[in-house]
């Protein structure tokens, strides 16, 4: 049997979310924007939808817009906020570390008069609060930071930048794509004002997600054509996602705190064997403020797509983290920005479990690792 | 603007057969002890290393090794230009194009053509050392 871990990337839809959907696929087809019986059927079951997404971040359902997933919602937000605040300025913040879906829409921004400044990182990838507050100026409209860095966990203190943020008067929004089931999420009192999700972290299905806009503030629209969304967004409603995304949501949370606590022991007994098993490997971030869910090794001497591969072969299924970069396409900007040396750029795993994952699995995995490691080390011309 | 210079990570990666097998299986790994040559090519901060020993009999490599901080494609560059150059002469050793081993892997993904590159600028390498030596 294969072994998944890969769970950051994306998960495996649960069945029963798959059961909800179904007749949103095959029977109850109807345009949830058709005035006839069927389409107005489909109409109440959207409405339904928004109203239990929006209960799960203590939010007002017409904050709540259904898209394709959080890429979309992150090209959504930055450049609508900032597009339709111009009035107010033309200043970005972003963090060094947040997904490419932020930072290449930041980055497109540039082309189009805005200003984009990075906001540093500690070596545990944890927001540089004081920098923050430096970098906040009155033209500065939004500042974009991750609630959960993709490669290594990382849990941002929100509350906190939030409160800068608006003292600055400026809006903030998160990526809480990695955040979902891992916090909880009481967007108004954690003072997010932007936030963008997807459904198919949390064993939803692909192709769905869902951003927040507080319906105070000014957002324009990317998307245009029809008046779906009220108009922040055209295109047929995917109800048969929607409904996905709506019970997979519920479902995580439903089963939160059984499911933290076993990725968590997983977790942090996967880091106790691999310590013991495999010399010269090294943890990435630490493991306070981190999802629980999130293993991210440096294997010294040895190059990680090399590793990646080889288990690959071996039927486990692992991630070398985002690709990019100053210096070449492998290595990570996010290891980089927590201050890892270039020469330790190219030799990290990604771990990330979910909850189909045992304890069994994990025994292979550090077995296959300890035999895959010593092999690729056999021939390294890296000198311990 | 200081953002991060964001380059295509879509890793279409669709290694042939005959590359996973030289990577999982490589040929010609190690140090050659009584070696007429040695260099290196690549370095870990680019994610690709290689360093290559060689030994020459009468203008024959009779022997050609490697060592490898690299991805799987790198490793199964280096094993199959190993194996194809050893018994060349000199002459044909330099003349010897990474065009080949793409060629003979039945292909190449786009973004580890590097590598066979990689690999055949450190047989250049070890050679030029060698010769430099006589």
């Amino acid at each position: 049997m294969p072994i998944y871990l890969d769970n950051a990337a994306t998960t495996r839809l649960d069945q029963s979310v798959l059961e909800a959907m179904t007749p949103y696929l095959t029977s109850e087809y109807a345009n949830a924007s058709a005035i006839y019986a069927p389409g107005q059927k489909n109409n109440l079951v959207l409405e339904d939808c928004r109203q239990r997404v929006a209960a799960q971040f203590k939010v007002a359902p017409q904050g709540i817009i259904f898209t394709s997933g959080a890429s979309e919602s992150n090209n959504l937000i930055i450049k609508g906020v900032m597009f339709a605040n111009q009035a107010k300025g033309k200043h970005l913040l972003i963090s060094a570390i947040e997904h490419p879906s932020v930072l290449r829409t930041a980055q497109q921004l540039t082309t189009h008069g805005f200003e984009v400044e990075l906001i540093p990182v500690d070596n545990k990838g944890l927001l540089d609060l004081e920098a923050l507050k430096k970098m906040l100026r009155p033209d500065t409209v939004l500042v974009s930071v991750m609630a959960v860095n993709n490669e290594i966990g990382t849990i941002q203190n929100l509350a906190a930048i939030a409160e800068i943020v608006h003292a600055a008067g400026a809006y903030f929004h998160s990526d809480i794509v990695q955040a979902i089931p891992y916090l909880d999420l009481d967007l108004p009192s954690l003072g997010i004002d932007f936030a963008s999700l997807s459904a198919h972290k949390f064993y939803g299905p692909k192709g769905v997600g869902a951003a927040y806009l507080n319906p105070a503030l000014k957002v324009e629209t990317l998307i245009t054509g029809g008046e779906q969304e009220s108009h922040h967004r055209a295109g047929t409603y995917n109800l048969p996602g929607i409904v996905g995304l709506t019970t997979a949501l519920e479902l995580v949370y439903n089963e939160r705190t059984a499911y933290l606590k076993k990725v968590k022991d997983l977790r942090d007994y996967f880091w106790q064997s691999l310590k013991a098993e495999i010399p010269e490997v090294v943890l990435n971030g630490d493991l306070e403020n981190r999802s629980p869910n999130n293993l991210n090794v440096l294997f010294r001497r040895v190059e990680g797509e090399a590793i990646l591969i080889d288990l690959s072969e071996k039927g486990i299924f692992v991630s070398t983290g985002s690709a990019c970069s100053a210096h070449n396409l492998k290595s990570s900007y996010v290891l980089s920005a927590i201050g890892r040396h270039d020469e330790d750029l190219n030799s990290n795993i990604r771990f990330t479990l979910g909850r189909y994952n045992t304890r069994m699995e994990i025994d292979k995995t550090v077995e296959a690792i300890s035999q895959t490691v010593a092999r690729l080390r056999g021939f390294t011309p890296i000198k311990k | 603007m200081a953002l991060l210079r964001l380059k295509n990570n879509n890793m279409a990666l669709n290694y042939t057969k005959k590359t996973l097998e030289h990577f999982l299986h490589p040929k010609n790994i190690g140090e050659i002890e009584d070696a007429d040559a040695v260099a290196e090519v690549g370095n870990m901060v680019c994610g690709d290393q290689l360093s290559f020993s060689i030994k020459v009999e009468k203008g024959i490599i009779t022997d050609l090794k490697f060592l490898s901080f690299g991805c799987a494609s790198n490793i199964a560059t280096a094993s199959i230009m190993t194996e194809k150059v050893k018994g060349m002469t000199i002459l044909e050793a330099k003349a010897f194009n990474w065009q080949e081993i793409v060629d003979d892997l039945g292909g190449l993904p786009k973004q580890k053509i590097h590598c066979s590159i990689l690999a055949v600028e450190g047989l250049k390498k070890v050679i030029a050392e060698y010769e430099k030596k006589q």
